[in-house]
């Protein structure tokens, strides 16, 4: 046996009774201890925009505006994490309204550089590519962004702790965003769950400083994939809300259903898939 | 979406058992989608013209598009009829017009097309050079909504999908031109005027010699790639007077056409950049000496668009084409003929703002060339009162230093349109 190996070993070994002790005399938490602000983001968007292998759900969207004018979108939405850490694909398929009817989105997510988006337009059997700057804007006219929908990188912010405090009966971690780079806004406060590292709540905050958007999820389930040892819990928000404090418009997603875990491919986010969805996605 | 599924609710109603959700999976179901389409466009230029159909109103239609889909679980296999029910107040008339009826199959890595169908292929904004199929100029001249600019065509196509190189053939035995304005209901230039008596002769295609378009594609780099090839006929017709000094008849025909070319579509300045060219092969005017069949060319379109604030987008492209044997055509042109530049070139800008949620949309596309000095502007206002009614109000404006260029021609039929939509 090497010195090496012989080292490693001991060092296992070593680390395995640090463990045994520290879990024999420290309290249990339910709270890792001490995170850091930028690990507290990372795991949010882990549990928010990156929860399992891949994710496939059905949305409805009420776009509701201060007179309470209600206009509806109901879609299917599946993702993908790719092999390459923090690379995502995203399809989007619209049921509602009938003008948009067929349409489906493609993205492509890269950490650090712009996605590649595409749109499938159905009356023309068209596939464009759009701006990935886009992000700022309306997703088919909701309170929600691009960038709302498919996350943001968290290196693209400097976090801080503002606090912990209980938010509707929930332990929560409350965190101050700073884009590092001009962005939708100047300033974000999340509300992040102790425990599933959902978002609770958002406050977004304009070059004024006034408060723009409010985000709250009122309604988390667990979801689970899987079967016996294999099985897997997902938090997930079933109900969400986005609120323009200016304008009063609201827009709230009902999650219909959604499921993890299906084994997508990497060419179910293709032409070919964006042209025939397969009816198991659209129905 | 209204799914009339008659075994599935009669099921339900004699509380179903796992046997008969298993029947179930056997079923065709049904799924309609409709919507009324009203366009009214009316001239803004003065006097309208003398043809038969030559109205205040250049358009005036009441469409019932009636979108049926029947599919079935058991195999992956779907039914599509899309057909509108017409009222045109222009012509007077009654009409259906069937937009497209297909069979969808698909098994492995193949997909099949089989019957009448909108195909869209290359990169350009309203400019094309290897999307070569039927396109309906009046429709988009006079306030249509886009999805009329494109005409389906009766065809099988298969595509072939890999993640090496995909494939999309298409085999079209029965040939349809580009639907162009004519004079009984548009100002336009017309060479022959005054001879009444025009025939069209289709190509002879049919199933022993039908068109093809291929296209092969994939990802290069980051950017979409295709190849394009073609085999079939110019759209728009070439004109041949029975007497060139005393044309009592005009005969208008389709000369053969191949298209061979490329396109290219990605990220770059943080906006999108768009790449297409092609060769266009006047296969029965190969030295460009005969003056009614033109001239063998080479396209080429640039593009780019870009996101300048949220939700306003701007678009731009420079589009040319130029005649290959152009000394022949300048030679071989009659006397009375109108000679055209070896260029001709198109400058476009695609202005784009949503509004209010994307309930309002304000938009100019204006096209103009610098070798014609010719232009269209399209300025259009669009509002979606709701889920399923909304409403446009646009306009088409022409105009040109010669009433012989392509867009010049047209300067008399300015027009303002206003369309409504409702879905249920």
């Amino acid at each position: 046996m090497n010195s090496n190996v012989r080292r490693t070993t001991l060092a296992v070994l070593l680390g395995w009774v640090a463990i045994i002790a520290s879990s024999a005399v420290l309290p249990q938490s339910a709270e890792p201890v001490s995170l850091s602000a930028d690990e507290i983001m990372e795991r949010s968007q882990r549990a928010y925009y990156f929860a399992g292998e891949d994710a496939k759900g059905r949305l409805t969207m009420e776009l509701i505006d201060r007179q309470g004018n209600t206009r509806r979108r109901v879609l299917t939405m599946l993702r993908r994490n790719q092999e390459s850490a923090g690379q995502q694909k995203y399809f989007m398929y619209f049921h509602e309204p009938g003008d948009l009817r067929r349409l489906t989105f493609m993205i492509w997510k890269y950490p650090g550089r712009d996605d590649d988006r595409w749109i499938y337009v159905p009356a023309i059997d068209l596939i464009r590519r759009i701006a990935a700057e886009d992000k700022y804007s309306s997703f088919v006219g909701s309170d929600f962004s691009y960038e709302d929908v498919s996350g943001r990188d968290v290196s693209e912010d400097t976090h801080s702790i503002l606090g912990e405090e209980m938010l509707a009966d929930r332990d929560v971690f409350v965190v101050e965003s700073i884009p590092r780079a001009s962005a939708a806004f100047t300033r974000r406060v999340s509300w992040i769950d102790k425990e599933s590292f959902l978002p609770l709540k958002e406050e977004f905050y304009d070059a004024q400083n006034q408060l723009q958007r409010i985000f709250t999820a009122s309604i988390i389930e667990d979801v689970a994939a899987g079967e016996g040892d294999d099985r897997r819990i997902y938090p997930t928000i079933m109900k969400r809300a986005m609120k323009n404090v200016r304008t009063g418009h609201r827009t709230e997603v009902t999650v219909v259903s959604v499921s993890y875990d299906l084994g997508l491919q990497d060419d179910d986010f293709s032409e070919r898939r964006m042209r025939r969805p397969p009816r198991a996605w659209t129905r | 979406m209204r799914r009339v599924t008659p075994i599935l609710a009669l099921s339900a109603l004699m509380l179903s058992t796992p046997s008969l959700s298993q029947v179930n999976e056997d079923d065709w179901r049904v799924e309609v989608e409709s919507f009324l389409l009203g366009t009214y466009s009316v001239r803004t230029a003065g006097e309208p013209p003398a043809g038969p159909e030559g109205r205040e109103f250049l358009l005036a239609e009441e469409r019932l598009r009636l979108d049926l889909t029947l599919w079935t679980d058991a195999i992956d296999a779907e039914a599509r009829l899309k057909l509108d029910a017409l009222h045109d107040a222009v012509s007077r008339d009654f009409d259906v017009d069937l937009r497209e009826a297909y069979l969808d199959y698909s098994t492995g890595t193949l997909d099949f097309r089989l019957g009448r169908q909108i195909a869209t292929w290359g990169v350009g904004d309203f400019l094309f050079i290897n999307d070569v199929f039927p396109k309906d100029w009046v429709s988009f001249f006079s306030g249509r909504p886009l999805e009329y600019l494109k005409l389906g065509v009766d065809s099988a196509r298969v595509r072939y999908s890999n993640s090496a190189l995909n494939l999309e053939l298409m085999v079209m035995p029965r040939f349809k031109p580009d639907t162009l304005p004519t004079p009984r209901r548009f100002f336009l230039h017309d060479e022959f005027v005054g001879v009444a008596e025009r025939i069209q002769i289709l190509p002879d295609s049919g199933f022993d010699d039908p068109e093809f378009a291929l296209r092969l594609y994939r990802r290069i780099a980051g950017f979409d790639i295709s190849a394009y090839a073609y085999r079939g006929y110019w759209r728009s017709p070439g004109q041949l007077a029975n007497d060139p000094d005393m044309p009592t008849q005009v005969t208008q025909f389709f000369p053969a056409l191949s298209v061979y070319g490329i396109s290219a579509q990605g990220q770059a300045m943080g906006g999108i950049l768009s790449l297409e060219g092609g060769y266009y092969d006047s296969r029965d005017d190969k030295t460009g000496d005969n003056p009614a069949i033109a001239n063998s060319q080479v396209r080429f379109l640039v593009g780019y668009q870009k996101q300048l604030l949220d939700n306003f987008t701007i678009g731009v492209q420079y589009y040319t084409e130029i005649m290959m044997d152009f000394d022949n055509y300048r030679q071989a042109l009659l006397a009375s003929g109108v000679p055209r530049k070896k260029y001709r070139d198109i400058v476009t800008l695609g202005l784009t703002r949503f509004l209010k949620h994307k309930t309002w949309t304000l938009s100019l596309f204006a096209f103009y060339s610098p070798a014609e000095q010719d232009y269209l502007l399209q300025p259009q206002l669009h509002y979606r009162v709701s889920d399923n009614f909304s409403t446009t109000l646009g306009a088409n404006v022409f105009g040109g230093e010669k009433p012989t260029t392509f867009f010049g021609q047209f300067d008399r039929n300015d027009n303002l349109y206003l369309t409504l939509r409702y879905d249920f």
